[in-house]
């Protein structure tokens, strides 16, 4: 695993505003302000409307047609697409980062679906619920079920959810696709940072959720 | 069998509705033969006349017009009463005090459409070089000859960039003509229930319907005027069987099943024994009273011939290339005459040209003609489109 590669984000949103989410206000930090922006699953368009108030150019692609119409009649320029099918559509380059929040592990091909947002985008941030969160797996071990969490509440039977991966998964597929990871976080329960300076199996067995910055690595 | 009652004739005369084809009740900008309208079968028209309304008024930095383009059978006469019908304005849920194209905030532009029959030069009008109606002498017009027209009449109100340009079907392919041809003069773009070039299905309707209005004895190989009559039943054919495509199986089963017209049994005849067979004579009758048989001709082929990719090389996204303007969508569920499918691949093109667009589907039952009902989500997304967009480009939203 690169552990190396891993570089500490500086300034993290500690408090969570009444009005945005912890993990938005995290990834709106990571976004240079002034760059064009791509948010692919961005559902009612919280974080769209977060990065606009930052003066950031945010597009958005939402599965989901309530999702879109909302979002639609809030002014935002999004459109209803899927991230499995309809990244192809985009040229190389059209965005300076393109952000995947809460949304790879119910994409069909996660693989192809994160290097088309290296593609399309200079930058991707990525954000899933890590499946190696202690909580997930004492489910697993204790209870012998499925987990569910408060944000994952659905049954294995109807969750959108179909390819979840842990922490160490993620890291290890963006080695293995050549993906530079520039910031890494992750969150607790409550959307807190888990400390820094602790190794990665800390981060997969107390981090809820990842938050990535990634970048295309150099050839290897 | 007893009489059967046909398709009745117009209550208004044809004398009432040609009227408006030379002297609209509308404001009309003449241009001389100083400035022809060049289109594109090779023909310069002129002298030509565009009849159009406006409502509202134009700001000082002349930032917030706004062009609606209507659609095959619309006019100029988007938000107020129809000089010929009586009827309210065609986009009253749309335009007009308290709805998203507010008078108030906005200048809005309507104008009839070349080749159209309210007051725009067309086929019903005057050839100036006979003296008599044109009929089919008059040239085979195109959507971007009529987005050419368009553009000499904004000229000429002296609007440089429009804030927007907005219109569903025929008029949503107007929109995108606009952005194709004059992507700088168009700020924002609002194309509705629309497609980049008409499809295979769509042109075989046209089609039907104009083989209709021609097989009308009345219809005289165009020449109808002169004898001062009018192919009303085949128009009002062609105009029933557009109708249908314009609604949805759901739609005709939710407004009228299977019921009887007046009547309790079948009358064993070809008379309007259920409810859609009314309906459908009343709208083939009442179209028939305001529109030109040779002016249908013309423009549902200059639909047909509509195809913005063909026009760049074959490649949709290169009509677009780096545009600014603004786009936003919209495509109705149960539309089966220009289907999601068909907004969906402008979108695609749209975001390969990293233009700024919404798209929207809107869920109803209510097929193509959605776009001129009362269909709230349509309105509160147009609503906010524009106010973002007003943003943007600085037009104050408020009273003045």
């Amino acid at each position: 695993m690169s552990v190396q590669q891993v570089l500490p984000l500086n300034r993290v949103a500690t408090a969570p505003s009444g009005q945005f989410r912890a993990d938005h206000l995290l990834v709106a930090e990571m976004v240079k302000p002034g760059s064009k922006v791509l948010d692919v699953g961005c559902g009612d368009g919280d974080l769209l409307q977060l990065l606009e108030t930052r003066g950031i150019d945010g597009r958005g692609i939402e599965l989901s047609r309530e999702g879109v119409n909302r979002c639609v009649a809030k002014g935002l320029a999004v459109v209803q697409g899927d991230a499995d099918t309809d990244l192809v559509n985009y040229p190389d380059d059209a965005f300076d980062y393109v952000i995947l929040s809460q949304t790879l592990q119910a994409t069909r091909q996660p693989k192809v679906v994160l290097e088309n947002l290296l593609r399309i985008g200079r930058r991707a941030i990525v954000s899933f619920p890590n499946f190696g969160f202690w909580k997930m797996r004492l489910q697993l071990l204790i209870g012998g079920h499925m987990p569910r969490t408060e944000n994952l509440p659905a049954t294995w039977y109807d969750t959108a959810n179909i390819h979840f991966c842990t922490i160490k998964d993620f890291v290890q597929l963006c080695d293995e696709i050549n993906v530079k990871m520039e910031r890494s976080i992750a969150l607790d329960l409550h959307g807190r940072p888990v400390p820094l300076n602790l190794p990665w199996w800390v981060w997969n067995m107390f981090g809820e959720q990842g938050v990535f910055l990634l970048s295309r690595g150099g050839g290897k | 069998m007893g009489s059967v009652k046909s398709i009745p004739s117009p209550a208004i005369s044809a004398d009432e509705r040609s009227h408006e084809v030379d002297h609209p009740s509308s404001q009309v900008a003449h241009f001389g033969t100083e400035q022809p309208l060049r289109l594109d079968c090779g023909v310069d028209l002129s002298p030509f006349q565009i009849a159009y309304q406006t409502y509202g008024e134009l700001n000082a930095d002349r930032s917030n017009a706004v062009l609606i383009c209507h659609a095959l059978t619309g006019d100029q006469h988007v938000a107020n009463v129809h000089p010929v019908t009586g009827k309210p304005g065609w986009w009253e849920t749309l335009v007009g005090p308290g709805r998203p194209i507010d008078p108030k905030h906005y200048f809005i532009i309507c104008s009839n459409v070349i080749g159209g029959c309210m007051g725009s030069t067309g086929p019903a009008s005057i050839n100036p070089a006979t003296g008599k109606v044109w009929g089919l002498d008059f040239p085979v017009i195109t959507i971007p000859d009529m987005v050419r027209a368009q553009a000499m009449l904004i000229d000429r109100l002296g609007i440089d960039t429009l804030f927007a340009v907005v219109g569903g079907s025929m008029g949503g392919m107007q929109v995108l003509q606009w952005t194709a041809a004059y992507p700088a003069r168009v700020f924002s773009a609002l194309a509705i229930a629309c497609a980049t070039r008409h499809s295979a299905q769509n042109i075989a309707f046209h089609e039907l319907g104009r083989q209709a209005v021609m097989a009308d004895p009345d219809w005289h190989g165009g020449g109808y005027a002169d004898r001062g009559i009018h192919p009303h039943r085949g128009l009002a054919v062609a105009r029933m069987a557009a109708h249908i495509t314009y609604l949805s199986d759901a739609a005709l089963h939710r407004k009228f099943g299977r019921r009887m017209q007046d009547r309790e049994l079948p009358t064993f005849s070809f008379d309007a024994d259920f409810q859609v067979e009314s309906y459908l004579r009343y709208q083939g009758s009442s179209f028939v009273e305001r529109f030109d048989a040779n002016s249908y001709l013309y423009l549902t082929r200059a639909m047909d011939y509509f195809d913005i990719a063909a026009d760049h090389g074959g490649v949709l996204a290169k009509a677009f290339a780096d545009i600014k303007t603004r786009f936003c969508v919209v495509s109705f569920t149960s539309d089966w005459l220009f289907p999601t499918s068909e907004s969906r691949a402008l979108v695609h093109a749209l975001n390969a040209s990293s233009a700024r667009v919404s798209f929207a589907e809107i869920e109803t039952d209510r097929g193509h003609d959605a776009f001129l009902l009362d269909v709230p989500e349509f309105f509160d997304i147009s609503r906010a489109f524009l106010q973002s967009a007003g943003k943007a480009r600085g037009v104050s939203l408020k009273d003045r």
